[in-house]
């Protein structure tokens, strides 16, 4: 009894947990039927599952780091100090829910997901953003300015600009964006050092070693100025960019992958309808087969359903198409330790043994099958994980982790629950038929020990 | 009570059937038909707002230079188009910030038809490319090695655990080129629906773990039967063993396959390949534990492999249960 209690208070929270945000959309046909009634059960405010790029829609890149300059014991910094300036820049941008990861030793996997201008979004990311200020030679050709900074004589950068004070501006008639910098006390003692030298010449700003723009210098400055010359998408971008600060190793994008918001909705929609018919399919294949139970099993199948989205909810797993697919198999993989006990089952009843006895015995005899078939099968998971992020395969990471938590929980739905189920149902006395187990059974056979008192069969006294 | 095992010679024709025309297929040149996901290139979904004609789209990519592009018709409005990778935005000596090869792309389309949406759209540069097929390989390697591994350990009551895990090995091999054969096949025949993605290694990798799952319960049985029919002839055994695991075996194969019959139905396009490489490997799966798997153990037992000298010189009298 305790047994009963403890799993429908856990298919209670599990079902709070998995309680869809949109009540509509979980029904086949739901989200086209607005209003009706029965569906939208109040407003439940809470996070719904966390959906993968290929089914919310967004765009998914992955960067190479160029290391050819960098000495190998600075590698893992440069590649620290890559990820966080992305960060701030995929920040500064906006997108909510970004991702940014490693893989390896040079790659940096970044999600984005909503992103509408993915051309911008990449510009953004891929950019050095390496500010340099030059001026010219006497033979007309840009080499770096340079100034005097404790003794040394060191070129003036974007590295001495205060993160965060870089703005765009609309200044001089015609209202044209520039952005304004602002450089650190450092940067201040160089740019007015340079400036002084420079008066009435032209001073070079360049990114990523080209021109934006070449203003004549008119006065002595410091701690300020403004970059010229720009568009209002070149200035945003820029602004954001200095900020954010230079990256430390230019990198090259290898991999893109976008997918539309809308074909990710209608691949959600499509999978619900799958998994809701592939839930009725193994239900009716189980009762139709295996009858009381089978009837049994039906319900550890949908508090292992429960369980699982829960799971997934909590940690949270992010759902890929593929780990949708992963887990609409493991629904049905969910019920091969049933039909294992099950199987058992009957051939005890066979034998002569009562009902409670064959329960048990049935147990007792599947559970080294069950037990070496799903450590194989969490083998196989551990290695696709593994295999998946070596090379920043998603896809492949969420498949495997879907089907491992799938394998886990079947066996204590598959074990625990329906057993819990079939002593319910057998401490009543009608459940006694042999035709409610598909097959013969003699009339000593009924009932086992436990029958007359109507307490549970097989009361879970095995060890 | 059939006797499989005398008739094992039936099965091992029957797998050499499966396999045989698909290795084949396998060896040839252009074995399987990749993705871009093994070759590099990008991929892109297109559409539009009212029915096109697919060579009027191939004239745009075609006037854009992209000569290589491969254009199909998926629905009346929407396009599958396959070039090589299209090149990012590069900045402009001038500071201007140039347009890349997909939004040159956007716009050529949406001149030339009205609005134009790219759905989805892949791109993958050839070295990540290699790099995939390269960890694919290494997976399955590592994944045979740790099943084997696992099952010399689960067996090691019974007497040569290292069989069992041999042969419960070779049947995986055994599912996984069925699939890439029959995918080798389907793919030279419809060379535009079947083409493999880094799913498809999944779909594999799936089809093995089950393979095993399924091998496992089946030689789970032969092991019980050893210690509890201690004195009957090896063949009895797994004859026995067999007879008694068969419903089982099917009936949990028919719930997989049934949930996978849905998912193919009702799952959308996307997973499809996905599915059906899923759906082979689960039937092969479960014909290899029985038809394979088993019987290449009771083949080993009865000297049928003395040729390869991997077991005993004569076939040993029925030791069931002496060891445990």
């Amino acid at each position: 009894m305790k047994r009963l209690i403890f799993i429908v208070l856990l298919m209670l929270v599990a079902a709070y947990v998995v309680w869809p945000q949109r009540p509509g959309s979980y029904i086949p046909g739901g989200d086209v039927l607005p209003g009706s009634p029965g569906l939208h059960l109040g407003s439940f405010d809470r996070q719904g599952a966390k959906l993968g790029l290929d089914l919310q829609g967004g765009t998914q890149l992955t960067l190479q780091a160029d290391m050819s300059q960098i000495p190998d014991d600075q590698k893992e910094n440069a590649m620290k100090g890559l990820v966080n300036v992305i960060s701030r820049r995929v920040n500064a941008y906006g997108v909510a829910e970004a991702e940014i990861q490693t893989r390896g030793t040079d790659r940096v996997i970044v999600q984005l997901p909503g992103v509408k201008d993915i051309e911008e979004a990449k510009k953004l990311i891929g950019q050095t953003a390496k500010l340099e200020f030059k001026e010219q030679d006497p033979t007309g050709q840009w080499v770096p300015s340079t100034g005097q900074l404790n003794g040394q004589t060191v070129p003036l950068t974007g590295a001495y600009l205060v993160p965060g004070r870089q703005q765009v501006t609309f200044s001089g008639r015609a209202g044209l964006p520039d952005v304004a910098f602002e450089f650190n006390s450092d940067g201040a003692t160089l740019f007015g050092q340079i400036t002084q030298r420079l008066v009435q010449k032209p001073l070079g700003i360049f990114l990523d070693g080209q021109q934006i723009s070449a203003p004549t210098v008119q006065a002595v400055l410091t701690d300020s100025g403004i970059i010229t010359g720009l568009s209002l998408e070149q200035a945003r971008l820029l602004a954001l960019q200095l900020n954010a600060g230079a990256l430390p190793v230019p990198v090259s994008i290898e991999e893109e992958r976008t997918v539309d918001a809308t074909l990710g909705a209608d691949s959600v929609h499509k999978s619900i309808v799958a998994g809701e018919i592939a839930l009725i399919v193994v239900v009716s294949f189980m009762l139709l087969y295996y009858r009381l139970p089978g009837l049994a099993a039906s319900f550890a199948l949908i508090i292992y359903a429960l369980i699982t989205l829960a799971i997934f909810k909590l940690i949270p797993v992010t759902l890929t198409l593929a780990g949708i697919a992963g887990f609409i198999l493991s629904v049905g993989m969910a019920v091969d330790a049933n039909i294992l006990i099950f199987e058992r089952m009957k051939e005890e009843l066979r034998s002569g043994k009562t009902i409670a006895a064959a329960i048990r015995a049935g147990e007792d005899r599947a559970w080294p099958s069950i037990r070496d078939s799903n450590t194989s099968t969490l083998i196989t998971c551990g290695v696709l994980y593994f295999f998946g992020q070596q090379f920043g395969a998603t896809i492949i990471m969420g498949f495997a982790l879907v089907l491992a938590i799938g394998v886990m929980v079947s066996l204590f739905s598959a074990i625990v629950v329906t057993r819990t189920f079939l002593e319910l149902i057998l401490s009543q006395s009608w459940a006694h038929s042999a035709r409610l187990f598909g097959m013969e059974i003699a009339p000593n056979q009924v009932g086992g020990a436990a029958s007359p008192t109507r307490r549970p069969v097989a009361a879970g006294t095995r060890g | 009570m059939f006797d499989f095992v005398r008739n094992r010679r039936w099965f091992y024709l029957l797998s050499a059937i499966l396999i045989v025309p698909g290795v084949i297929s396998l060896i040839l040149p252009g074995g399987l038909n990749p993705g871009i996901d093994f070759t590099s290139g990008t991929i892109m979904t297109v559409q539009f707002d009212q029915p096109e004609d697919a060579s009027r789209v191939r004239d745009v990519f075609n006037q854009l230079g992209h000569t290589e592009a491969i254009v199909q018709q998926s629905g009346d409005n929407t396009f599958v188009i396959r070039t090589r990778p299209l090149s990012q935005a590069t900045t402009s000596d001038a500071g201007d910030t140039g347009t890349s090869e997909r939004q040159q792309i956007e716009e050529a389309l949406t001149a030339a038809f009205g609005a134009a949406q790219i759905l989805n759209l892949d791109q993958v540069s050839p070295l990540i490319a290699s790099e995939i097929v390269r960890y694919a390989v290494l997976a399955v390697a590592a994944a045979s090695v740790c099943i084997l591994l696992y099952l010399w350990w689960a067996f090691n009551k019974v007497t040569h655990p290292v069989r069992y895990g041999t042969t419960a090995v070779i049947a995986l091999i055994h599912d996984a080129l069925v699939v890439l054969g029959i995918f080798s096949i389907l793919g030279r025949l419809f060379p535009a629906e079947i083409e493999l993605e880094s799913t498809f290694i999944v779909a594999v990798l799936t089809v093995i773990g089950f393979s095993v799952h399924d091998t496992i319960v089946v030689f789970d049985r032969i092991r019980e039967n050893f210690i509890r029919r201690a004195g009957e002839s090896f063949e009895d055994v797994v004859n026995h063993s067999l007879a008694q695991t068969m419903t089982r075996s099917l009936n949990t194969s028919l719930t997989v396959i049934l949930t996978l019959v849905v998912l193919m139905l009702f799952g959308g396009v996307t997973i499809r390949t996905f599915v059906l490489a899923l759906l082979i490997g689960i039937t092969t799966g479960t014909y290899s534990s029985i038809f394979v798997a088993s019987m290449l153990l009771a083949s080993w037992h009865l000297g049928d492999l003395n040729w390869l000298r991997v077991g005993p010189w004569r076939p040993q009298p029925a030791v069931a249960g002496r060891s445990s």
